[in-house]
């Protein structure tokens, strides 16, 4: 299991075929990859400084990614969060996740996002035309953070 | 000795990253901490926000959580990461 936070830009490709180099036991690979997109909320975005909470940030990472391991039958996982400064068309955050089928590496994939999205101490601020704006959390991402609760 | 973090929109409104509060045997929940800072007024109704997000020891928690001598909080906006 691999948890990267960096400046860093990444090839999302080499990522990929990490996931199956050195193991011929890994049948499925999902992956997930966010991009910067140049538009939010009506307005043209000039990029974002990627803020997070050093130390935190990890922890959180690595619990998310334990409890993966923990519910799928996982291979491998792969967890890249890029911080500081991002343009448009630039990745921001690569999850990829192998497993020996496919069902396990898409859920466990789609789990890793959703309680990323939810519990992982990072904060946008977009450049807007009418200068920088924090990027609000959005209802949606807790819901469907909601769809993996267990009783 | 208590030590509280701020974050994002949060750090920004205060103007101030962090603290160290002396008086951490007035408080027996993160909510207590808060409720303390709230009493400034001004700028410190940030943190009267409804989606307001906390950690202690960085573990995300609720606002009832206990906090205890020697604890690292933080207080921050709804996180926006991935």
């Amino acid at each position: 299991m691999s948890i990267r936070v960096q400046p860093d830009a990444f090839d999302p490709g080499d990522e990929l075929s990490r996931l199956h180099a050195q193991n011929l036991g890994v049948g499925a690979v999902v992956t997930f990859v966010g991009y910067v997109r140049d538009f939010n909320e009506g307005r043209d975005v000039g990029g974002m400084f990627l803020e997070h909470f050093p130390g935190m940030t990890e922890k959180a990472l690595a619990k998310i990614v334990d409890e993966a391991t923990q519910r799928w039958p996982l291979l491998k996982v792969e967890l890249i969060h890029r911080i500081g400064r991002l343009e448009p068309g630039e990745p921001i955050v690569f999850v990829g996740t192998s497993s020996a089928h496919r069902e396990a590496a898409f859920e466990a994939c789609a789990f890793i996002m959703d309680y990323l999205k939810t519990r992982a101490p990072f904060w946008k601020k977009e450049d807007t035309a009418d200068g920088p704006r924090w990027v609000e959390g959005r209802c949606s991402d807790q819901q469907a953070a909601q769809r993996w609760k267990q009783d | 000795m208590i030590r509280v973090q701020y974050f994002a929109r949060y750090r920004e409104a205060l103007g101030l990253d962090g603290e160290q509060l002396s008086n951490s045997e007035d408080f027996s929940t993160l909510n207590d901490v808060r409720e303390f800072l709230l009493a400034r007024g001004g700028a410190w109704q940030v943190l009267a926000e409804q989606n307001l997000m906390c950690a202690r020891n960085q573990e995300l928690c609720s606002l009832d959580e206990a906090v205890a001598e020697g604890d690292e909080v933080a207080f921050f906006p709804t996180v926006t990461g991935g």
